[in-house]
């Protein structure tokens, strides 16, 4: 395809890929491509704004006449809800915890990008989409990347109007850093809290709405199910967790918001109620799941310290600025007090091998090389199973340096932080890290407008499959969140809403029936099964499943051993399955067995997925695809493409996913491997 | 560690409730607090024994879900969060009560868990700066002074876990309320506002059915993220030039 001009006028950079590998075969079926029917066309910069010129208006008296379905209410879905409900539209939001404002972005650190180039240090849109696909190893789609570039200055407008307290400069401008590897600054940050501080941003808005009487707020409610009635999302089937109710809401349009599946593995750094459930839901009703196996692995967690562990704890990655990290050289060194292992018998192993990056590598990088230390058996820390999962970070030469002093005024709390989940003063003796699952860039396949393959089925946030290809920038999934939940669905939505209000349905109408009935035969179901393990059980055997083969490193070898075991796991969860209490009350353990239900399958075809990806890009790692010294080798001639997965069934009853690929042809950027030699 | 549980327990809003004492063994110091509960209800799942209901999410001390008295204390014997708080704080042996947040506003739903609907109310009373989304002027367009940012940073670490609420022997959210409006009204963006929000929000904290707060300074005490007591003279500050304003 290269060098032909495509119907726009643009030429493409890339050829169009052909997979010749086929490690995932007997796993799958080859389903049609697709094409996002809605891509723009034209000079890159001129996409969104023609686009939301183009895109058809509502007009005021209607919009009080239409229902929008909003689940999550995270800085996705809180931002869409306060924004749509301020142009006047009727919007229902939902979320699983007691308060919106609790959701998970409320733990996001560090910081969100915008290309403000408040330093005019040469930052732009440009360079902010081309860092933000470059970062993605050329998995993402050049359309919606640019797009939010060009939204992200506006976020930061909006915040600030809504008196998010970001850090400030003595003449009382807006202050910024550069994070995560990038060489311009373009970070705004509220100290290590800036999830918190835009969340409370977007959730104070909403509430404004809820006030206002234009978004009504059911709060500790799952939405359990999706409701299509002629091929179109038309509202949903959620439980009040309070009452155990099982409850209807009928819409024109919905969307979900609703934060990414990290959880799957049981261990990592998402809140607990973090899970996929509505995303499975709607992909079991259709709805394609793409890049499911994309996962972005943190190199700077707190270790795990033992089977008791519920989560683990990101330490910000700042630390790695002056923090040098290690192993002991010989293996009977790792129990020793590390203050006593001389300076010949350490090895500072990322400066070893990355010598112009050192310690700055990026995060797959970093992780990946950790984990080798632990499998050759020179982790430290407490033994886990049978390793020893840790590696020092060790900041004497920064404290002999730069004195104590220094150090704790920059790192204070983290170092706080740190000593009160271990115990250990990180002063006097190195800290230990390991790397843990942070995010997930898979997600729900959208087209250009956020809509899913199902029409009136809206997606956005972490749940998305988005705008961050194979691995995520720091800094960038906030600016996604908000550019979706304040820029773009407002847009995109009112062009489908156009063609509404559409037919009114009612509770009697048979697709709603049995979807409902479905949601309570499944809880029935649960409680029914009387066996023996807690759905807490299950959840922590798939997650040991999931990060020992479909984790940092994957080989084929591996992944179609976790798919026997996943199948095995899911067979006697249905079984064996033990949850106690009743139907009609606030019942946790009949949460999480809904929860570990769908995580269970989403492994499954998570696993298929890795299998099927016969290269190493961002944060997925294949051991057959390595460069000769060890690196990530990628295959744009087989794999430029999403991965977008249609229900095939259930594998136990003999279903396959269906696979359909959607081309990245890039016009605008050109792709490179990357080197951090 | 080998401990005794004194745990409370209520099936529903509308039952009695109370004190269940159980025996959990094998507790390692490392563990939270929360992991340590864990523990106790994979053991009552086991015997048939309907796990203990309370709540959690973030458990990094951020989202302000977790909430437990812990022999008499919110959030327990340390300043920090339930979720960060650790088996080490506790000897081999103790033996640990374990309440719901206690306060007229804030119903218990089952066992631990108790209903904080009322802050949201609160919130929806005034606790924002109306700024419609597309409205916004250039961030920079209206400086604000550092020391006045930082301040309204401080306090804007209001985690909304009503710890403080729990710790009063009033039942006040006087240091909820007051850490929102100085949040808002230190920066330049919330003063159109600020009379009128600080009258509706505490018109909304009396009618929740909140007490009045006479200055006994506990839920500072208590407060994980250290919002300090002044917040609630800046509140009284503003509310008395906001009635004598006419407001
Ligand atoms: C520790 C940590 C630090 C991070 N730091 C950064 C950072 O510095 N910069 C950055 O850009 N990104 C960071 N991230 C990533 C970023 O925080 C998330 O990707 C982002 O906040 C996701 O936002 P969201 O709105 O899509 O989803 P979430 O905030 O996860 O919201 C999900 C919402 O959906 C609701 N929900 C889910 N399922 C259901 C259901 N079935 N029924 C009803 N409601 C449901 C929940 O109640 C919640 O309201 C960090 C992540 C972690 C874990
Ligand atoms: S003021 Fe402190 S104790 Fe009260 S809700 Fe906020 S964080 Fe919790
Ligand atoms: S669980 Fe989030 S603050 Fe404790």
């Amino acid at each position: 395809m290269a060098g032909s001009t495509l119907h726009d006028g643009t030429t493409p950079l890339n050829t169009a890929p052909s997979q010749t590998s086929d490690d995932a075969h007997g796993y799958y079926t080859a389903g049609e491509p697709i094409v996002d029917p809605v891509a723009p066309t034209g000079p890159i910069k001129d996409r969104w704004t023609n686009r939301k010129f183009e895109n058809r208006l509502v007009n005021p008296a209607n919009r009080r006449k239409l229902d929008i379905i909003i689940v999550g209410t995270g800085l996705a879905g809180g931002a869409a809800a306060a924004t749509l409900g301020e142009a006047g539209y009727n919007v229902k939001s939902f979320c699983y915890q007691d308060s919106p404002r609790r959701a998970h972005s409320i733990a996001a650190q560090g910081g969100i990008n915008a290309a403000k180039n408040y330093k005019e240090d040469g930052d732009s849109t440009f360079r902010l989409f081309y860092d933000t696909v470059k970062g993605g190893d050329y998995r993402s789609r050049e359309s919606n990347v640019y797009r939010l570039a060009e939204v992200s200055a506006n976020i930061i407008d909006q915040c600030v109007a809504q008196g998010v307290p970001f850090a400030r400069e003595y003449g009382g401008l807006l202050d910024n850093r550069s994070f995560g590897g990038v060489q311009v600054s373009r970070t705004f940050y509220a100290r290590g809290q800036t999830g918190q501080q835009l969340l409370i941003g977007a959730y104070q808005a909403m509430e404004r709405q809820v006030a206002a009487g234009t978004v009504e707020q059911f709060t500790r409610h799952e939405m359990l199910e999706l409701i299509l009635v002629d091929g179109k999302a038309r509202g949903i089937i959620a439980r009040d967790m309070v009452t155990g109710e099982i409850e209807t809401h009928l819409a024109d349009v919905v969307v979900l918001a609703t934060g990414g599946y990290g959880n799957v593995f049981f261990l990592s750094t998402n809140a607990m109620g973090s899970n996929v459930t509505a995303a499975w839901r709607a992909h079991r009703k259709g709805a394609y799941m793409a890049n499911p196996c994309y996962t972005q692995i943190h190199p700077t967690c707190i270790p795990v310290s033992g089977d008791h562990q519920s989560k683990l704890t990101l330490m910000s990655e700042s630390l790695r600025n002056d923090g040098r990290i290690w192993v002991p050289k010989k293996k009977e060194d790792c129990t020793k007090d590390p203050r006593e292992i001389p300076e010949e018998d350490r090895d500072y192993y990322l400066e070893r091998i990355y010598p112009s990056f050192g310690n700055l590598v990026p995060r797959d990088i970093a992780s990946r090389a950790a984990k080798y230390m632990c499998d050759e058996g020179r982790g430290v820390g407490p033994m886990v199973g049978d390793f020893r999962r840790g590696v020092y970070l060790d900041f004497s030469d920064a404290i002999n340096r730069l004195g104590e002093d220094a150090v704790r005024e920059k790192y204070d709390n983290l170092f706080d932080m740190y000593e009160r989940i271990t115990g250990e003063n990180p002063y006097q003796v190195p800290m230990r890290i390991y790397p843990a699952v942070h995010y997930v860039m898979g997600g729900l396949w959208v087209d250009y407008h956020l809509q899913s393959n199902i029409p009136g089925l809206f997606v956005s946030g972490e749940a998305n499959f988005s705008d961050h290809g194979a691995n995520r920038l720091g800094a960038s999934a906030l600016m996604q969140g908000l550019a979706d939940g304040y820029f773009v669905l407002p847009n995109t939505i009112r062009d489908y809403l156009a063609d509404g209000p559409f037919e009114k349905i009612d509770e009697s109408h048979e697709a709603v029936v049995e979807a409902r009935k479905n949601v309570e035969e499944r809880i029935e179901k649960f409680l029914s099964i009387n066996g023996t393990r807690s759905a807490d059980s299950y959840h922590k055997e798939l997650g040991h499943i999931m990060w020992e083969y479909c984790g940092m490193e994957r080989t084929e070898e591996g992944l179609r051993k976790a798919i026997d075991m996943i199948r095995e796991l899911k067979a006697d969860f249905w079984t064996n399955l033990k949850v106690l209490g009743s139907a009609d009350t606030l019942n946790q353990s009949l949460e999480k067995a809904g929860r570990v239900a769908d995580f269970i399958e989403l492994g499954e075809l998570m696993c298929i997925d890795a299998l099927n990806r016969r290269e190493s890009c961002g944060g997925h790692f294949r051991g057959e695809s390595q460069t000769d010294d060890g690196e990530a080798l990628r295959h744009d001639d087989e794999f430029a493409y999403v991965a977008a997965w249609e229900w095939g069934g259930d594998s136990l009853e003999g279903g396959q996913p269906v696979l359909h690929k959607e081309d990245l042809i890039y016009t605008a950027i050109e792709m490179k491997q990357r080197s951090y030699k | 560690m080998n401990l005794t549980l004194k745990i409370w327990r209520q099936s529903g809003p509308n039952d009695a409730g109370g004190i269940h004492t159980y025996q959990v063994a094998g507790i390692s110091p490392d563990m939270s607090f929360l992991e340590m509960l864990d523990v106790l209800n994979e053991q009552l799942n086991e015997k048939g024994e309907e796990p203990v209901a309370f709540d959690s999410d973030c458990r990094e001390g951020i989202c302000g879900t977790c909430s437990l008295m812990i022999n008499g204390q919110a959030h327990g014997p340390e300043v920090t969060t339930t979720c960060q708080l650790h088996m080490r704080s506790f000897k081999d042996g103790d033996t640990i009560t374990v309440e719901p947040w206690r306060a007229e506003p804030f119903s218990v739903i089952k066992d631990l868990i108790v209903d904080r609907s009322a802050f949201d109310r609160i919130i929806q009373s005034g606790g924002f700066i109306s700024a419609n989304t597309g409205s916004a002027p250039e961030a920079n367009s209206v400086p604000a002074p550092r020391d006045k940012a930082m301040r309204a940073f401080n306090v804007a670490t209001c985690i909304g876990c009503g710890a403080c609420v729990a710790a009063c022997p009033n039942g006040s959210a006087s240091l909820f309320l007051g850490a929102k409006i100085t949040h808002l009204g230190e920066l330049p963006q919330g003063q159109p506002e600020r009379y009128s929000r600080v009258v509706d929000m505490v018109g909304q904290h009396d009618h929740e059915g909140f007490g009045g707060c006479t200055n006994i300074g506990e839920c500072a005490s208590a407060c994980p993220k250290e919002i300090p007591l002044d917040v609630i003279s800046q509140l009284n500050k503003d509310l008395r030039t906001a009635m004598k304003n006419g407001h």
